[in-house]
């Protein structure tokens, strides 16, 4: 690199890192001030391993996280198969279309449409609260589910189409054809829509927000609930853990091997929109 | 010839039963809701049809302090235009921060690239509440750059409930966002192209606007899509770095749920959705064309 690109991208990196440095500073403070260091001190990871609501919505994360990317990985799976092997075209084009609906709208309406038909249903059975563990995991299998699918499609459409025919003239089945065949084929697709449905489901603020009753908080909602008080040191406490579990994930990635740093990139590809990037 | 029918039975039975639970899923769980956001945003609060909210939407003025006097203004509608228009400003320095930073980024060793975007995906990794706090912390007015500027005897900056303020917040959040699809799209540019647009005698500014520029587009406008419209629909950022001061299209959306007005919220959502509709229609098609031509 050039001098002048590489001073461009150190400014780049300390735009992108300023705030993250500051938290971790920020999160050995020995005061409650974010802003005024007075001395180094781990009271702060101490009160945040005592706060039990923290501890618990950490569990029910993981707890939705896993349920979440599992439901969508064995669906969008199934439906990426499915989607591959439609003939009629315009049944094909309307399934794409509606998949490309969660990713491209706005979060913020992806939430509350899913709220207001919660609530709408709920009332029709007479029910005070329709929001609860049951509406959350399903609005989040439904913003993981179009990703899974990106992931897998391209797979299916780069495998060879005489390996599961061939499978079938030595005596497979189908079925066996694409249990023995086609799924090791795809696996690594499926692998990234897995790894990218979990960190979707960690991260989600906004749709969780709409959909989450009062009974089940999860991390995000917890952190928003948090930063509507005065925070303290302790929330800097958590992002800094935060910090460094993704640092390991990252470079245990990277370790294992340079064919994992595309997944890595792809798994947290821009969650906002377009799972698919445009074909140059 | 029996045998084959067979297989080929079983194998679009296997189809069938292998799309039919996303097919029913995505009826319930994404058109569906959808239809909610119309069906509240047309009626009222026993269900029956009304533009009430519609109209409310369009006609609801409030009196603004304007130097001396104070000025009426309609609501919802100049919520909406400073949504469009500080997203549109983010959008644009992001564009014009990522742009050669993709660039560059294409021409450093293997290496380096796959660190840089890595680093590039730390932040992204990060809880979004929790980066948009910390610019709090270091934007205040006591905060960590009036320190430093005062240790180097520079004065004071006031940014904090500015529309500054709220701008580096999005711009923040979003810049990975704008960098990865334009570094994946450079990514793949042949080089060669470039290099057959100087042996035929363009200049630099002739080989960026006729070659490079032409082909990065594509990673250019799934760039501004994936600012533009997280931007436009945040209510987080503007209620922490705006200091609750410039209310947003989001923050609307979110001000009236949490007000239980659930069909005012769909009203609000409903325009913002065909608004956008409309826009990405257009942004594509505008695309499109400067690529055929």
């Amino acid at each position: 690199m050039k001098p002048i690109a590489k001073f461009y991208t150190a400014l780049l990196m300390i735009f992108l890192f300023a705030p993250i440095a500051i938290l971790l500073v920020f999160s050995f403070n020995e005061a409650k001030s974010l802003s005024v260091f007075s001395g180094f001190s781990l009271h702060w990871y101490q009160e945040l391993l005592r706060d039990s609501e923290t501890i618990d919505a950490v569990k029910n994360t993981l707890i939705l996280a896993v349920s979440a990317s599992l439901i969508s990985t064995v669906m969008g799976t199934a439906a990426a198969v499915g989607i591959y092997r439609l003939r009629n075209r315009y049944l094909r084009s309307t399934l794409e279309t509606v998949t490309n609906i969660p990713m491209i709208n706005p979060d913020i309406i992806t939430g509350i449409s899913l709220m207001l038909m919660f609530v709408f249903v709920g009332r029709l059975f007479g029910a005070h609260t329709s929001l609860n563990f049951g509406t959350m995991l399903i609005s989040h299998v439904t913003f993981c589910l179009p990703y899974v699918i990106l992931q897998v499609l391209p797979k299916l459409q780069q495998m060879d189409q005489a390996l599961p025919e061939a499978a079938m003239d030595l005596g497979c089945t189908p079925l066996k054809a694409f249990i023995k065949v086609e799924i090791p084929e795809i696996a690594p697709g499926i692998l990234t829509g897995l790894i990218m449905a979990f960190t979707l489901s960690l991260d989600d603020f906004v749709i969780s927000y709409f959909t989450s009753g009062t009974t089940f908080q999860t991390l995000p909602i917890r952190i928003y609930n948090m930063t509507k008080k005065t925070v303290t040191p302790k929330m800097y406490a958590l992002a800094t853990l935060i910090f460094f579990v993704i640092l390991a994930l990252l470079i245990i990635t990277n370790l294992m091997g340079a064919n994992n740093a595309q997944n890595v990139q792809d798994s947290k590809r821009p969650k906002a929109r377009k799972g698919s990037l445009p074909a140059a | 010839m029996k045998k084959t029918n067979s297989v080929k039975g079983q194998r679009s039975l296997i189809q069938r039963i292998a799309l039919a639970p996303y097919s029913v899923w995505a009826l319930l769980f994404i058109v569906v809701p959808l239809i909610f956001i119309a069906y509240y945003a047309f009626t009222d609060l026993d269900y029956h049809f009304t533009t009430e909210n519609i109209t409310r939407f369009f006609t609801t003025t409030s009196l603004v302090a304007d130097g001396e006097g104070t000025r009426e203004v309609r609501t919802y509608v100049l919520i909406f235009l400073r949504s469009l228009k500080l997203a549109v400003i983010s959008t644009a320095i992001c564009l014009l921060m990522a742009y050669p930073f993709a660039f560059l980024l294409t021409k450093a060793k293997p290496r380096t690239q796959s660190i840089l975007i890595t680093l590039i995906m730390i932040p992204m990794w990060m809880n979004f509440l929790i980066r948009t706090y910390a610019w709090m912390t270091i934007l205040q007015d006591t905060g960590i750059l009036n320190g430093l500027l005062g240790m180097l005897h520079l004065g004071k900056v006031h940014i904090i409930g500015t529309e500054s303020a709220v701008v580096i917040g999005m711009v923040y959040d979003y810049l990975p966002y704008m960098i990865l699809p334009l570094y994946s799209i450079m990514a793949k540019m042949d080089e060669r192209l470039i290099e057959a647009a100087y042996d035929l005698g363009c200049n630099g500014a002739g080989v960026f606007r006729r070659v490079i520029w032409p082909l990065s587009l594509p990673g250019v406008l799934s760039g501004i899509e994936m600012v533009l419209i997280p931007s436009i629909s945040t209510f987080y950022i503007s209620q922490k770095l705006g200091n609750g001061k410039f209310y947003l299209i989001g923050d609307a959306i979110e001000g009236q749920y949490v007000a239980n007005n659930l069909h005012f919220a769909a009203a609000i959502a409903f325009v913002l959705m065909i608004v956008l509709l409309i826009g990405m229609a257009f942004l594509q098609r505008a695309a499109n064309k400067r690529v055929a031509a």
